[in-house]
């Protein structure tokens, strides 16, 4: 059985990567805002929360998911019986976990963007009469352009290349859960060789791209500082 | 009318001190709030603008309650910077660097022929199209001015707006904030160390230390009446002392200017480079005497 090249993992791989970086950019952008400008003892700790992703193996994360949303656990249960949802092996399920998998790469570069504004620039919108969210929406956002930008490009990228938490919660059913990531394995474990290496330079072009794209911002912002 | 008997605990240099700010302000006043550094003055002033919690007291502007609490204890009352009408200048200027001189001032209040007039007032008018990284910084402190008068505030706060500026910038925006005072009738609160502003800027002048007014006057009783038996008095520092024939002559920098003042070998004998000295007139003739622990000291305003 030979599937050969096939476009639909590479635009199931952009669609799960799109709605991730736009459901993370809606949620971490007034985490970070909250996260950058607080100074509780409870800060670390969703700090560090938040980035576990980033050293634990995708394997790891995945394998909870998956007893979590599976229809053993109290939380998989209660989705099944109440609104008939089971997320296993759907691409509601994988786009759970990308979020989960991808967070503090949207975080971290949007928090760090926040915390660089001086607090004089935020209490000159406080003492003009505008609110935090207006703050936020037209004094904060507006000068961590860069920080935003690198946000979303870089968690769009990193759920592209995601593999171990999308073959764990989702598997491999085709058109719902099979990424490009997981298509070339496939193709390797079908010895389809051809058709791996142009999954695989794609994704290598992709990336290049993509991290291309992030150096350039920086050494431009970097010279216009 | 500001009452004011607010109260903080601040950590120094020389440990924590306890800010008592128990004052009366009028209405249409510009009030000089000087004092060494550490003493609480910026903290004061951000207790009006609401952006420093208070512990305790009360803080009332025109018989509104704009904080009321007791130590310890949530605030009971504690209006949001945003409700208290107030307007700031910040030292480091706070522009919004993304938009222009003129979208500063919109984004404050949208009523654009405030914003225009306001901007021809500072003489900013040819400069509205331009961003805040192209300015000067007597011009970028001419915009954060306009801009905090776009609400139309009762009080006008100031923390060292003019430190940064050179003389002749600092006289131009003097007598700006002398035409906003007289002609917006704004309630002007000011920070500042500089000796000439408070006498030609300011009709009051609070001094704090360690947290709490000292000083409490008005700057001609403050700067003229205190020397009373003395024509001029400058504090400075002997750099040299020299011998000229059968004299000798003191070298005093006061401020950036050098001045040689006649000593006689009496006043030689306690006079060593290094000292602080008072340089008076006594009949005409310069004076020079040591300074006295405990008197007045410009350089700690």
């Amino acid at each position: 059985m030979n599937p050969g090249f096939d476009i639909e993992p590479f635009l199931l791989s952009f669609r799960l990567a799109g709605i991730t970086t736009f459901l993370l950019f809606i949620i971490c952008v007034p985490l970070a805002w909250k996260l950058a400008r607080s100074r509780s003892w409870i800060k670390p700790i969703i700090e560090a929360l938040v980035s576990m992703p980033v050293v634990l193996p995708p394997t790891v994360l995945g394998f909870y998911l998956l007893i979590l949303l599976s229809g053993r656990s109290p939380f998989g249960m209660l989705l099944k019986q109440q609104f008939d949802i089971d997320l296993v092996f759907t691409f509601e399920g994988i786009l759970i976990a990308s979020c989960i998998y991808s967070f503090p790469f949207m975080l971290q570069p949007l928090q760090s963007g926040i915390e660089q504004i001086s607090d004089e620039l935020i209490e000159a919108s406080y003492t003009l009469g505008k609110s935090r969210s207006e703050t936020l929406l037209h004094v904060i956002l507006p000068n961590i352009k860069p920080s935003i930008l690198t946000g979303l490009i870089i968690t769009f990228a990193h759920t592209v290349g995601e593999f171990g938490v999308v073959l764990m919660v989702g598997g491999s059913i085709q058109g719902e859960t099979r990424v490009a990531s997981i298509a070339i394995f496939e193709m390797v474990e079908l010895m389809d060789y051809r058709t791996a290496h142009i999954y695989s330079l794609l994704l290598i072009a992709f990336s290049f791209v993509v991290l291309m794209t992030v150096y350039l911002i920086n050494h431009h912002n970097r010279k216009t500082g | 009318m500001v009452i004011s008997s607010l109260k903080k605990t601040l950590v120094g240099a020389q440990g924590s001190f306890l800010l008592e700010a128990d004052v009366e302000i009028d209405r249409g006043g510009v009030t000089a709030v000087a004092g060494s550094s550490g003493s609480g003055k910026t903290t004061f002033l951000r207790m009006i603008a609401g952006l420093t919690i208070p512990d305790e007291g009360r803080l009332e502007v025109d018989d509104q309650t704009w904080f009321f609490g007791e130590k310890g204890r949530k605030p009971v009352i504690n209006l949001k910077p945003q409700e208290r009408g107030v307007g700031v200048v910040f030292q480091g200027y706070a522009l919004f660097p993304h938009m222009t001189v003129l979208g500063n001032l919109l984004y404050a209040s949208g009523n654009r022929s405030r914003a225009e007039m306001l901007l021809e007032m500072v003489d900013l008018g040819q400069l509205k199209h331009v961003k805040p990284a192209n300015l000067s910084g007597g011009q970028k402190q001419r915009v954060a001015l306009a801009r905090a008068l776009m609400r139309q505030p009762g009080i006008l706060l100031l923390d060292e707006p003019l430190s940064a500026l050179d003389e002749t910038m600092k006289a131009v925006l003097q007598d700006e904030l002398i035409k906003i005072n007289r002609e917006l009738g704004v309630t002007i609160l000011i920070v500042t160390h500089d000796s000439s502003e408070i006498y030609k800027l300011c009709d009051r002048v609070l001094v704090f230390e360690e947290g709490r007014i000292v000083t409490d006057t008005s700057p001609r009783k403050f700067f003229v009446e205190r020397e009373a038996t003395q024509k001029f008095a400058f504090k400075g520092e002997v750099l040299e002392v020299r011998d000229v024939d059968a004299i000798w002559v003191a070298v005093v920098a006061i401020g950036n200017n050098l001045v040689e003042v006649v000593i006689d070998t009496n006043e030689k004998e306690g006079l060593k480079v290094g000292d602080s000295v008072i340089v008076g007139t006594k009949a005409f003739n310069p004076t020079i005497r040591k300074f006295q622990q405990g008197e007045f000291d410009f350089s700690r305003l």
